[in-house]
C-alpha cells in the first residue's frame, strides 16, 4: 500500500517536472536588453519560453533546479526581428494583374529552405516575409519566428486572438513599372492603388451599414476582406519604395487612407527625412554594399540610418534576403553606424524597432520580463567583424549552436549547406521529431 | 658613420623633391614586419623612403596625411567595374556581350567607362588597381586588363591592356536556346576552338619548314645552275611568303597567344566537377590557367595545388544560388592553408550591390579562418604577384608606385573608415569612407 503512495507521489513528480522544464539562467554575460541601460554583470532567466528574470547578476535569485549556462564574457541581446525577409522562396501575386490583396506568401513557404538555418545563424529570431516588389500590391505577409517547423503553422506568429499575423505588401517606382495590365508610369501606379483603395472603402461601408445584417452583407471578397483590415490598421502595409518623390507619394496616400505604412530600403530617405518623421512612418532600411544596381537606388546612402535617427524616426533594418545574408544581419547595422548612427539606435534597429514595425513589441524585440525568451548569444561587441554569434535561443528553445558541427556548416557554409534542412521523419520506428 | 652620412645625404635629396608625406601610427608594407610609427615618403608617383619615424625625415614643404593605418593600395584581383555601370540600364551593361559563345577578341579598354561612379566608390575604400573586364555568362566572353581606379583617360591608367582571357564553365555558361545547352557541349565547343588554333599553328609551322627546305633546295640548284635559277628561287619565295601569312584574325591572335602561355585563361568554375573540368583543359592544351569563384575548390586543394593553379576566389558575401549554393566563407582560408597561391575578388553582381567591395569581402574571409595577415595579403601583394604586377605594386617599397590606402582603425572592422586613398603619388581621396 505505501509502495503504491509513494509510486503515485514520485509519478506526480515526475509529470510535473516532465510539464514544465525547468529554468534556465544565463549567468555574468553583458547584457544588451535594448529598452533600458546595458547590463555590464548580469543574469538572465528564462522559463517556459518567457524571460522570467534580468539584471544583475548579484541580484538574482535563481530557482532552486535552474539549469545554469556561464555566459561570462559573452553578449546577450534580444533576438533581431528582420522586417523583410524573403527567406523560404515563396511568393504571392502572379503576372495577370498588378493588385493582388488576396493572395499571401502563407501558401508557398518552403519550411525546410536552409534559408531559415542560416537565418537562425545570424540571430534573426523573428521575420516579415514577403511577397516581391514586382507588383503594386503583391499580396500578404506572414510575420515569422524562426522556428525548426515541420509545416509553416509552426512558423507563423498568432495574434492574440489566434489569428496567423501578417501585413501587406506594396510597391512603387520602377520595379512594378512593366508591360500591361501592368503601369507604364508613377501617375498610373498611384491611380489604380487609389482606385483599388476607393473600392475597399466603399466594400468596408457596406459592411458597416449592414449592421450585422447577413442579408445586408456585400458577397465575400477575399482582396476586399483584406483590404479592410488595412483600412482598420489591422494589417500593416509594407511598403517598398526608394526615391525621394516615390516615397512623399506614398506618404500622400497613406494620408488619404489612413492605412499603417512602414517605409521600405527608402533609398533617398536622407533627402526627406524630415517629412518622414513628421509623417510618424517608420523605416526599414538597407544597407547595400554600392549604391545602384537599379536606378532608382542611384542614391541610395549609408548615411539614412542617422539621417532618419536625426530627423527622430522609427529606423530599423532588413536583410532582404537573399539580397543580403541574414547570417550578416549585424553588419548591416554596424555599417549603418559606419555613416554616423549612433549604436544604440542601430542596435535598437535590429530588434525593438522592428518589432513595432510588427505590432510585436509586446512579445519580442527586448529582453523584458514577460517577453518571449528570444536571445542572441555573442562572443562579443555585437558591432565588430570579429564577433560570432555563439548561439540563438527563440521561444526558449535552442535553436542554432556554433559548437555543433551541422550548424556550423549553416554559419559558414560548405558542401550541403545549400540544400534544405534534412527531414528527420517523426512516426517511423522509434524516430522522434 | 659613412654609412649614416650617406643615408643623410639620400634623405636631404628626398626632402628637396618631396611632395608627400605619409605618417602612420602602423605600416602594412606587406614586405615581412610591419612599421610602428612610421614614415613613408612619396615624389614623383614612387616611394622613396620607407622606415620608422627615426629613421625617416619628413621633408620640409610636402604634404603630410596621417592615420593610424596605412596599407598598400588595395588590388581587386576580379572586378567588372567601369564596365558594369552604377545603373544597371541595358545601355550601360558592357561587361557581357550576348551575340555569340566565344569572343575573346572583346577588350576591356574598349568598353571601360573611367568615370563610372563605381570606380570612384572602389577607389574611396582604397581599391587602387583592378583586374576588370568582360564577366563570367559566356563561354568566352572576353578579356580582362589591369588598370589603376583614378584618371580619365584610361590609356594613361591601364597597367596592361590584356591580362587575361575570361571562360565560363557551369550553369551560367550555358544557354537554353543553342549551344552551349550542357556542359558536355561547352567543353568541346572550347576544345575544339583551341584545337582549331593548334591546327593552325601546325599548319603554318609546316608550311614554314616547306618554305625553308623550298628555298635551300632553290638556292643549292642556284649554286649549280647559275642566276637564271636563283631569279626563279626568288620568284618560289615570294609566292611562298604569300601562302604562310594568312590575313590577321584578332580572335585567332589571342587564342594562340593562350596557347603560347603568354595570356592565362580567368576560368570562371563554381562546382567541384567544373573545376576539374577546367583542370583537365589546362593540362590537355598546356595552357596558364586562374580559377575565378571556385566556390567549391575546397573540395580539391589536393587537384588545385598539383595543378600549381591560383584561385581568385569567390567575394565571401556571394549570394548562395545556383551553382553557387555550396559556398563556404572558409574556402580562402582552406585553400591558403593547402598552400595555393590565392587572391580575393569583388566578383561580378547582375543586381544590387553592382559592385562589391574587395576590402569588405576580404574582411569576412580573415575573419572566417584566413586571419588578418593573409587576407590584407590575398588585397593587396598576393593579389599582384597572381596579376604579374608585383615589382610595381601590392607593398609599400621604395621603388614601387605610391599607390596608398589610410584608415582610422583596423581596415577590415565594420566601423572603421578609409580616409584617404593615394594614386601614383597623387591623393585621389581624402574624406571618410
Amino acid at each position: 500500500m505505501n509502495k503504491w503512495i509513494m509510486f503515485v507521489i514520485f509519478a506526480s513528480i515526475i509529470t510535473t517536472f516532465a510539464d514544465k522544464a525547468p529554468p534556465q539562467a544565463f549567468v555574468g554575460a553583458r547584457i544588451i536588453p535594448v529598452v533600458g541601460e546595458p547590463i555590464e554583470k548580469g543574469t538572465i532567466v528564462i522559463q517556459d519560453g518567457k524571460i522570467s528574470a534580468i539584471g544583475v547578476t548579484d541580484s538574482i535569485e535563481l530557482p532552486k533546479n535552474t539549469v545554469v549556462h556561464d555566459a561570462t564574457g559573452q553578449v546577450i541581446m534580444p533576438g533581431f526581428v528582420d522586417t523583410h525577409s524573403h527567406i523560404g522562396g515563396g511568393g504571392a501575386g502572379d503576372s495577370s494583374k498588378p493588385l493582388h490583396p488576396e493572395t499571401s506568401v502563407f501558401d508557398s513557404f518552403n519550411v525546410l529552405d536552409s534559408a531559415i538555418q542560416k537565418a537562425q545563424a545570424g540571430g534573426v529570431t523573428t521575420a516579415n516575409v514577403m511577397p516581391g516588389s514586382g507588383h503594386l500590391m503583391s499580396g500578404q505577409t506572414i510575420y515569422i519566428k524562426m522556428r525548426d517547423g515541420r509545416i509553416i503553422d509552426d512558423l507563423v506568429i498568432k495574434s492574440p486572438e489566434g489569428k496567423f499575423m501578417g501585413g501587406m505588401k506594396m510597391a512603387n517606382g520602377t520595379n512594378s513599372i512593366r508591360q500591361a495590365p501592368f503601369p507604364g508610369t508613377r501617375g498610373k501606379s498611384a491611380a489604380l492603388v487609389r482606385g483599388l483603395y476607393i473600392q475597399a472603402q466603399e466594400y468596408r461601408q457596406k459592411i458597416i451599414d449592414a449592421k450585422g445584417d447577413e442579408s445586408k452583407l456585400p458577397p465575400r471578397d477575399l482582396g476586399m476582406e483584406a483590404l479592410v483590415e488595412v483600412l482598420e490598421g489591422k494589417r500593416i502595409v509594407h511598403h517598398h519604395t526608394h526615391r525621394h518623390d516615390d516615397i512623399m507619394t506614398v506618404l500622400r496616400l497613406q494620408k488619404e487612407f489612413g492605412f499603417r505604412v512602414v517605409l521600405h530600403h527608402v533609398s533617398e530617405a536622407w533627402k526627406i527625412a524630415k517629412e518622414i518623421a513628421a509623417a510618424k512612418a517608420p523605416c526599414s532600411i538597407i544597407i547595400i554594399d554600392s549604391p545602384g544596381g537599379k536606378l532608382e537606388a542611384r542614391d541610395l546612402d549609408w548615411k539614412n540610418g542617422v539621417a532618419l535617427e536625426k530627423a527622430g524616426a522609427v529606423v530599423g533594418f532588413h536583410t532582404d534576403d537573399p539580397i543580403t545574408d541574414s547570417r550578416l544581419f549585424l553588419r548591416s547595422a554596424a555599417f549603418a553606424v559606419r555613416a554616423g548612427m549612433s549604436e544604440q539606435a542601430a542596435l535598437y534597429g535590429l530588434t525593438m524597432a522592428g518589432a513595432i514595425m510588427l505590432d510585436l513589441q509586446k512579445r519580442v524585440g527586448s529582453l523584458e520580463v514577460g517577453k518571449d525568451a528570444d536571445l542572441v548569444i555573442l562572443s562579443g561587441a555585437p558591432l565588430s567583424v570579429y564577433t560570432k554569434i555563439d548561439e540563438t535561443w527563440i521561444d526558449g528553445k535552442k535553436v542554432f549552436d556554433r559548437s555543433n558541427a551541422k550548424d556550423y556548416l549553416w554559419a559558414v557554409g560548405g558542401y550541403g549547406a545549400g540544400d534544405n534542412r534534412p527531414v528527420e521523419y517523426c512516426c517511423y520506428g522509434k524516430g522522434k521529431q | 658613420m659613412i654609412k649614416s652620412i650617406i643615408l643623410l645625404i639620400v634623405f636631404l635629396t628626398v626632402s628637396l623633391n618631396a611632395q608627400l608625406a605619409i605618417k602612420g601610427e602602423v605600416i602594412h608594407t606587406m614586405t615581412g614586419e610591419k612599421i610602428l610609427n612610421g614614415v613613408i615618403v612619396v615624389r614623383d608617383g614612387k616611394i622613396t623612403a620607407i622606415g620608422s619615424s627615426e629613421q625617416v625625415i619628413i621633408p620640409e614643404n610636402c604634404r603630410v596625411l596621417s592615420a593610424k593605418v596605412v596599407t598598400p593600395g588595395l588590388i581587386d584581383a576580379r572586378s567588372v567595374v567601369g564596365l558594369g555601370g552604377i545603373f544597371n540600364q541595358a545601355k550601360d551593361q558592357d561587361q557581357l556581350e550576348r551575340s555569340a559563345p566565344m569572343q575573346p577578341e572583346l577588350r576591356a579598354v574598349d568598353a571601360y567607362n573611367s568615370l563610372d561612379p563605381l570606380v570612384e566608390w572602389v577607389r574611396q575604400f582604397g581599391v587602387t588597381t583592378v583586374n576588370t573586364g568582360h564577366a563570367p555568362g559566356m563561354l568566352i566572353s572576353g578579356q580582362t586588363m589591369v588598370v589603376k581606379t583614378y584618371g580619365t583617360v584610361v590609356d594613361k591608367s591601364v597597367i596592361e591592356v590584356t591580362k587575361m582571357v575570361v571562360v565560363t564553365l557551369g550553369d551560367s555558361g550555358l544557354t537554353s536556346k543553342g549551344s552551349p545547352g550542357t556542359r558536355g557541349k561547352a567543353i568541346a565547343m572550347l576544345r575544339s576552338e583551341f584545337v582549331r588554333i593548334q591546327n593552325q599553328i601546325n599548319a603554318r609551322k609546316k608550311a614554314e619548314k616547306a618554305k625553308r627546305e623550298a628555298e635551300e633546295k632553290a638556292k643549292a640548284e642556284a649554286k649549280t645552275t647559275g642566276e637564271e635559277s636563283e631569279q626563279k628561287a626568288e620568284k618560289a619565295k615570294q609566292s611562298d611568303t604569300a601562302k604562310t601569312h594568312s590575313p590577321r584574325n584578332i580572335r585567332d591572335e589571342i587564342l594562340e597567344q593562350v596557347l603560347n602561355r603568354e595570356v592565362p585563361l580567368l576560368v570562371y568554375a563554381n562546382r567541384h566537377y567544373d573545376i576539374l573540368t577546367a583542370l583537365r583543359l589546362a593540362k590537355e592544351f598546356n595552357i596558364k590557367i586562374v580559377l575565378d569563384g571556385a566556390s567549391e575548390a575546397y573540395l580539391l586543394t589536393e587537384e588545385i595545388k598539383k595543378a600549381n593553379v591560383p584561385v581568385i576566389v569567390h567575394p565571401s558575401m556571394w549570394r548562395t544560388f545556383g551553382d553557387k549554393k555550396n559556398l563556404s566563407m572558409e574556402n580562402a582560408s582552406i585553400l591558403q592553408k593547402a598552400g595555393i597561391p590565392i587572391a580575393m575578388q569583388s566578383g561580378y553582381e547582375s543586381y544590387v550591390p553592382k559592385t562589391r567591395v574587395v576590402l569588405f569581402e576580404a574582411a569576412i574571409a580573415a575573419v572566417n579562418g584566413l586571419g588578418f595577415d593573409n587576407a590584407l595579403k590575398s588585397i593587396t601583394i598576393d593579389a599582384a604577384k597572381i596579376l604579374g604586377i608585383d615589382s610595381r605594386v601590392g607593398s609599400l617599397e621604395v621603388g614601387k608606385d605610391a599607390d596608398i590606402a589610410l584608415y582610422d582603425g583596423d581596415p577590415f572592422e565594420y566601423t572603421s573608415h578609409c580616409t584617404a586613398v593615394v594614386i601614383d603619388g597623387k591623393v585621389v581621396s581624402s574624406t571618410s569612407h
